[in-house]
């Protein structure tokens, strides 16, 4: 056991030293999430929620709804959300089209919920842009709540539809709902992750397999640097040398996944969501990408043979995971994105966006099968990889 | 009577129809040094991985300290030290990082391993350069590390694969002064090698290895005594040059002599303890020596009559 620690950790420290694997596990991945998500302003022109807003009321619960509900929301790339004078002209825009709902805020809405009087927050919806009404719908509700010392209602009308006034429905869905101000795009509509977040996850998982592929490769290259000898004749098992190295390499991952995630948090406001869910998902990731292309490494003659491999499954994988496009872009490719690990951690962070725990449990489940799958495979296979 | 600390009998190993080793069977006891001298190819470092467990053999048996070893056994190989033929080293680590992570391995952890650490760098020379990456360090450098490593965990039986070869003969000699030093203290020293005088210079018995064969063993005495050649001394001499032929020509030992233009020519059947008569005979014939010359038989002598072959190509 102190073995496989003393081998791991020799290894982290050769991995912390190589630029190679530094520059594919560090430099590119946030360099390229940088880019794309100030290039690229959100994944594949994914959802998009134009409103606007009438506050006629201009009370302090008024204030409160547009400026802390509301402006947070704009800081969120998905939203855009303007200010109009009158609700007459808020009515005229979503009747044009011009924007996907309108929220009004009728005069004496501060005072009714001073005086515990019920007030009304009414949403506009447009017909054609049903998604995003309903995201509106949900973040006026989701103030509702908040609102406990008052009586609110959200009333909503689809323009050029009926009324649709589900109060019932509103209830069971409010109760689901994070705090208002978590409201995010992750949270509702079609399960995409902001770009500030999509692309960072995207780049970290696409080069973690590479950071695997170098980090597995080490232990074919014990034998090119004669080191391997040395190592067999020690008083260690051939098993111990390989979970050591292994472990080593599980080490620089999640080494480089936490400074991507650290550093695109800081950098361009990446959200990765409850830092527990995240642990667990990118903790199973990486031991999933290294046991994966271990065993790939041991059906390989030669270390380039099994480089070559190794780079090739990473990005296909890459490729078909989805880690450049949004998972719901790449429709007809969705079943085969299962076979990825990318998709389920992307699938995992994009559910966990919303805040409930339980969401990574899955994808959490699927990752560690295929590290345990792989893990075994590999130490079945040893003779492959620790030989003289 | 010393104790044996390694003992091989019956080794073989094929690669496919290759045979690289047959029939091998070595002993080496405390304190005593054994070269394994053969040509490239001789199957030394395939002998070697077998006798360490590195490889495993395809028949016969190892024990150390009388100890079963094959490659599974973790209590014998505490105590061998491996020098590989080649360099072994994680060049981004520092020379102390190399020692620590291989002495860890060995079960050293602690102040006792600073400690060998410290003492094995003062023993190859690299105490100021410790602390620099070996990818900083001149070849040589890096050999002696490389041999330093086999010696961290004080080992019963120290193995070395060819450990001067692209070594300057400074280092060399360093070296093997190393290696003799370690002998002394009582470790056993298995050592391959093709260099002839390495062998003579170093060790105490050599066995002659060819195409996975020991085609001989013993003291280099023993093997220059079966080639059953004679020692060749030259004299440089003024005087009476054929009365002293003469005289030496009567002695027992002496089993011939040439008169040459400077000198005199005899061959010897052991040169060295017949030194002394041998000049004396010549001064009480009036002839004054100027230099003398001693020429034994060597091991490559040896070799090229065992084998047929010259032992460089
Ligand atoms: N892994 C291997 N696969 C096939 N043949 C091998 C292998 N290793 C060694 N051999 C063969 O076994 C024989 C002995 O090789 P070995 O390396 O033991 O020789 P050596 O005496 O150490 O030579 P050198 O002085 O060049 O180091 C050679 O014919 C070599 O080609
Ligand atoms: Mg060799």
């Amino acid at each position: 056991m102190r073995q496989i620690f003393v081998i791991a950790t020799k290894d982290l420290r050769l991995h912390l030293r190589n630029s190679t694997l530094l520059l594919f596990g560090i430099v590119l991945p946030l360099g390229l999430a940088v880019l794309f998500s100030t290039v690229l302003d959100d994944p594949g022109g994914g959802f998009q929620a134009r409103y606007v807003v009438a506050d006629e009321d201009r009370g302090p619960a008024a204030n409160a709804f547009v400026t802390d509900v509301l402006g947070a929301l704009t800081a969120e790339s998905t939203f855009d959300v303007q200010r109009v004078a009158a609700a007459t002209e808020a009515t005229r825009m979503v009747d044009r089209g011009a924007v996907d709902a309108a929220f009004i805020v009728p005069a004496g809405f501060s005072a009714d919920i001073a005086a515990g009087r019920t007030a009304t927050l009414r949403v506009l919806g447009d017909v054609d842009s049903p998604i995003a009404a309903y995201v509106a719908r949900e973040i006026a509700q989701s103030y509702a709540t908040e609102v406990r010392g008052g009586r609110l209602a959200v009333a909503v009308t689809v323009a050029g539809g009926g009324r649709v006034d589900d109060p019932a429905g509103f209830a069971a869905r409010v109760q689901a709902l994070p705090p208002p101000l978590t409201v995010s795009a992750g949270s509702t509509a079609d399960h995409e992750l902001a770009s500030r977040t999509f692309y960072p996850a995207g780049m970290a998982v696409f080069f973690l397999f590479f950071v695997a592929m170098l980090s597995v490769s080490t232990i074919l290259a014990e034998r090119t640097t004669g080191t391997m000898p040395r190592l067999l004749a020690a008083p260690v098992r051939r098993p111990t040398i390989l979970v050591g190295k292994l472990l080593g390499g599980v080490g620089i991952g999640l080494v480089a996944m936490s400074v991507l995630m650290v550093s695109s948090t800081l950098l361009i406001g990446a959200r990765w969501g409850p830092p527990l869910g995240v642990a667990a998902l990118v903790t199973a990731l990486v031991l999933a990408a290294t046991g994966l292309m271990a065993l790939v490494a041991t059906a390989a003659r030669t270390t380039e043979q099994a480089t070559g491999w190794m780079s090739t499954l990473a990005v296909l994988m890459g490729m078909f995971g989805g880690t450049f496009a949004p998972l719901a872009r790449v429709e007809g490719l969705a079943v085969l994105s299962y076979a990825t690990p990318h998709r389920w951690f992307l699938q995992g962070l994009t559910d966990l966006a919303g805040g409930d725990l339980r969401a990574v449990v899955v994808p959490v489940v699927v990752l560690l099968g295929l590290a345990a799958a792989t893990f075994s495979l590999t130490l079945l296979r040893i003779g492959k990889l620790v030989r003289p | 009577m010393a104790e044996v600390v390694l003992r091989c009998e019956g080794l073989r190993k094929a690669y496919g129809t290759v045979v690289a080793i047959d029939d091998l069977g070595i002993e080496i006891t405390e304190g005593e040094t054994y070269g394994l001298l053969g040509p490239n190819g001789a199957g030394k470092t395939t002998a070697i991985s077998m006798i360490v467990g590195i490889l495993a053999r395809d028949a016969g048996s190892v024990t150390i300290d009388g100890q079963p070893h094959d490659v599974h056994r973790t209590a014998t190989k505490r105590l061998i030290g491996y020098v590989p033929q080649e360099l072994a080293l994680y060049p981004d680590l520092t020379g102390r990082e190399n020692l620590h992570f291989f002495g860890r391995l060995h079960g050293l952890s602690g102040r006792e391993l600073r400690r060998r650490g410290d003492e094995v760098l003062d023993v190859v020379g690299l105490s100021d350069r410790a602390g620099q990456r070996v990818r900083t360090y001149s070849g040589g450098m890096s050999r002696r590390l490389h041999i330093g490593v086999g010696l961290l965990n004080r080992p019963r039986l120290l193995v070395l694969d060819e450990p001067t070869v692209g070594v300057d003969p400074q280092s060399r000699n360093a070296i093997l002064d190393n290696v003799r030093q370690l002998a002394g203290q009582g470790m056993a020293v298995l050592y391959t090698t093709h260099y002839m005088e390495e062998a003579e210079r170093l060790c105490d018995r050599v066995g002659i290895i060819d195409s996975g064969r020991l085609r001989a063993e013993g003291t280099r005495r023993d093997l220059v005594t079966m080639l059953d050649r004679e020692d060749e001394v030259e004299l440089l001499a003024d005087g009476d040059l054929a009365a002293a032929a003469q005289a030496l020509a009567e002695l027992a030992e002496v089993s011939a002599v040439d008169v040459r233009e400077a000198g005199l020519r005899l061959l010897v059947a052991e040169a060295g303890p017949n030194l002394p008569q041998i000049l004396a005979t010549t001064g009480r014939a009036g002839v004054t020596v100027r230099s003398v010359q001693v020429r034994e038989p060597n091991l490559e002598s040896v070799f090229l009559h065992l084998t047929g072959k010259a032992l460089r190509d």
